[in-house]
């Protein structure tokens, strides 16, 4: 139950951009040492078995669409999305996972590039485009 | 009483517009295709189309969320009610009574009466909207700096009380919102703050960034985990309630609606709110009391009609002072910033045609999901069917794809992952996100306004005190702030939420 939640305070510049997040931050402190002293001090409820496979798996998958969206287009960043973030689950099967990639890079280059006219690179320069 | 019906026609006009009534059908249509879908709620599918909106003239895409929100909150009662995995905190209760009956053959009758209490409540809550709007919004032409940040202080304590959970970590989560929403230039002087030298990062965070993160990616990591996909769907037979039916949910849905609609008002408070209690008080006023938990009409009836009428009634505080009292209206509020409209009493004068529009399209489209659902039930049902393993995947996308094209960058993408991280570990934490996006929003609202307060005072705090509405704001807020903290109310706080735990 701690919580860390101490975020850096920023350089104070001048008195008037500094003013409110100093004073924030100073109470955000004091809650969060309150917060923790407590759960150091009243035995809570345990928070339970920590699963971190799935968060990472999505929390990578994210980044790497991330990565990939302006180079290679976004149709293989869909993909890899997709396709990495399905491993998340333990009903894994390479089969739905590319179908449901292929759909969705086909319902996304339709819609948002061609019917929304978003601005995305279907296929990116990384790709020799 | 002239001008009500005066307001209402110039609304009604806008909102038959060819275009207009066309995005309110889609808006409804799409809200209920993806709110039926099972752990999607109201906030993430409208931060998921937001982007989809950004093309629209400003009526019609306010139209059009509009409708996502309540057409999102109808679909996640009727995954709720056949399924039993409710998408959203508001049909939780409705989850309850409603799938008693989905297992007794009496589906078909909890959704048709889910869809007739949700558009009386809309109806008579449209109403409430256009009587109070005006007035309120002619109060807050009044309002200065000083009454604008008292009324922000009241309305994210309210958001704090209304939290599940320990007061304390939802005071943080409001005070941590307060800091993300600081991120960037600062409007007085320029300085950079909190910007780690990034220079996509001088705009601010992106609230849609952080909504789809702690809310679209965060609760995706969650659901994984435990990865429930629904059951068998109970078979649905008759559509109809029979004449028993009616008698027993025309109370509840009165009770409701009237319970919804003032408690929608309230800062912090919405649809969610309003189920609860009307949940808890069909149990003890209803003259079927013992039949709760056994699959009682009067549990859905009321709740669907309390949360619905909920949901529109929390559009006052938004529209007319521009203050949101939960996430989805913080999500509205961006959205009238990035179509140019900064919410306030001011819409109400300036774009009678919009807001009118927007309050006359609720009606509209509330009978439309009245009209498109019930014949639809078939096609809901099979979307329901839809395993989590395909669905989270397609969440994810939509949420990088939107997210990218917000602002064509890529460092958005980074931050809701950020984000995600960060939301999942407030969830494991039992901190809710709510009260923090509510603060990111405010964040710099109130720090503008805390400024030209004391700018205009000369430095002097007590001027919140000496202006009487201020005063006033500020000590309810600070009397709810105590209320919490009592432990005779928290434990009665802690039994109105323990059904939720469940």
């Amino acid at each position: 139950m701690l919580l860390v939640r101490h975020h850096p305070m920023g350089s104070a510049t001048r008195m008037g951009p500094a003013y409110f997040p100093l004073v924030l931050g100073g109470l955000l402190a004091v809650l969060g040492g309150v917060l923790a002293l407590r759960a150091l001090a009243v035995r809570g409820a345990p928070v339970g078995r920590l699963t971190l496979v799935p968060l990472a798996v999505i929390t990578v998958a994210t980044l790497l669409f991330g990565v990939l969206v302006r180079r290679t287009g976004v149709v293989p960043a869909l993909v890899v999305l997709v396709v990495v973030s399905s491993w998340a689950s333990r009903r894994f099967s390479w089969r739905t996972a590319l179908a449901l990639a292929g759909a969705l890079a086909a319902f996304s280059v339709l819609v948002f590039v061609k019917l929304l006219g978003l601005p995305m690179p279907i296929l990116g320069p990384g790709l020799g485009h | 009483m002239h001008d009500l019906w005066s307001h209402l026609s110039l609304g009604l006009a806008s909102a038959l517009a060819p275009g207009n009534l066309l995005y309110c059908v889609i808006g409804v249509s799409l809200g209920t295709l993806i709110g039926v879908l099972p752990g999607l709620g109201p906030v993430v599918t409208i931060a998921m189309l937001l982007p989809a909106t950004f093309t629209l003239p400003p009526a019609a895409a306010l139209i059009m969320l509009a409708g996502i929100y309540y057409g999102a909150q109808y679909g996640g009662s009727t995954t709720a009610i056949l399924v039993n995995l409710p998408g959203e905190t508001s049909s939780v209760v409705t989850a309850l009574e409603g799938h008693l009956m989905a297992r007794q053959g009496r589906g078909g009758v909890a959704l048709a009466t889910a869809a007739i209490g949700s558009f009386f409540a809309g109806t008579v809550a449209t109403l409430v909207l256009a009587v109070a709007a005006p007035p309120l919004g002619n109060l807050a032409l009044g309002f200065g700096p000083v009454e604008y940040f008292s009324l922000m202080v009241l309305g994210l304590i309210a958001a704090v009380v209304l939290a599940h959970g320990s007061p304390l970590k939802a005071i943080a989560m409001t005070v941590t919102g307060l800091l993300f929403g600081l991120v960037g230039t600062d409007v007085n002087s320029g300085v950079q703050r909190y910007t780690l030298g990034v220079a996509e990062l001088s705009d601010g965070i992106g609230f849609v960034v952080v909504a789809m993160g702690m809310f679209g990616l965060a609760e995706v990591a969650r659901n994984v985990e435990r990865e429930t996909t629904a059951g068998a769907v109970p078979v649905i037979t008759s559509l109809m309630p029979r004449r028993e039916d009616w008698k027993r949910m025309a109370a509840p849905i009165l009770r409701g609606t009237a319970l919804g609609s003032v408690l929608g008002v309230l800062p912090g408070g919405g649809a969610t709110l309003a189920s609860f209690a009307s949940y808890s008080l069909e149990k003890k006023a209803s003259r079927f009391r013992q039949e709760f938990g056994k699959g009682a009409i009067e549990g859905v009836a009321g709740p669907e009609a309390a949360n619905n009428a909920g949901a529109q009634t929390s559009f006052i505080p938004m529209l007319t002072l521009g203050i949101p009292s939960n996430p989805v209206m913080a999500l509205m509020v961006g959205a009238m910033v990035i179509h140019g409209i900064q919410p306030g009493p001011a819409v109400t004068k300036e774009q009678p045609d919009l807001f009118w529009g927007v309050v006359a399209s609720m009606w509209i489209g509330n009978m439309f999901l009245l009209v498109l659902n019930l014949p639809l039930i078939g096609v809901w049902v099979r979307l329901v069917r839809v395993p989590y393993h395909a669905l989270y995947p397609t969440i994810l996308a939509f949420c990088a794809v939107g997210v990218f094209t917000l602002n064509n960058s890529v460092i958005d993408v980074y931050l809701m992952a950020l984000f995600g991280v960060f939301g999942y570990a407030c969830a494991r934490l039992d901190c809710e996100p709510a009260p923090m996006l509510l603060g990111f929003i405010l964040g710099p609202m109130m720090e503008e306004y805390l400024r030209r307060a004391l700018l205009l005072s000369r430095g002097d705090p007590t001027v919140f005190l000496r202006r009487p509405l201020s005063a006033a704001m500020l000590l309810l807020a600070l009397a709810a702030l105590v209320a919490v903290t009592l432990p005779a109310v928290r434990a009665r706080r802690e039994e109105a939420f323990a059904e939720d735990a469940a």
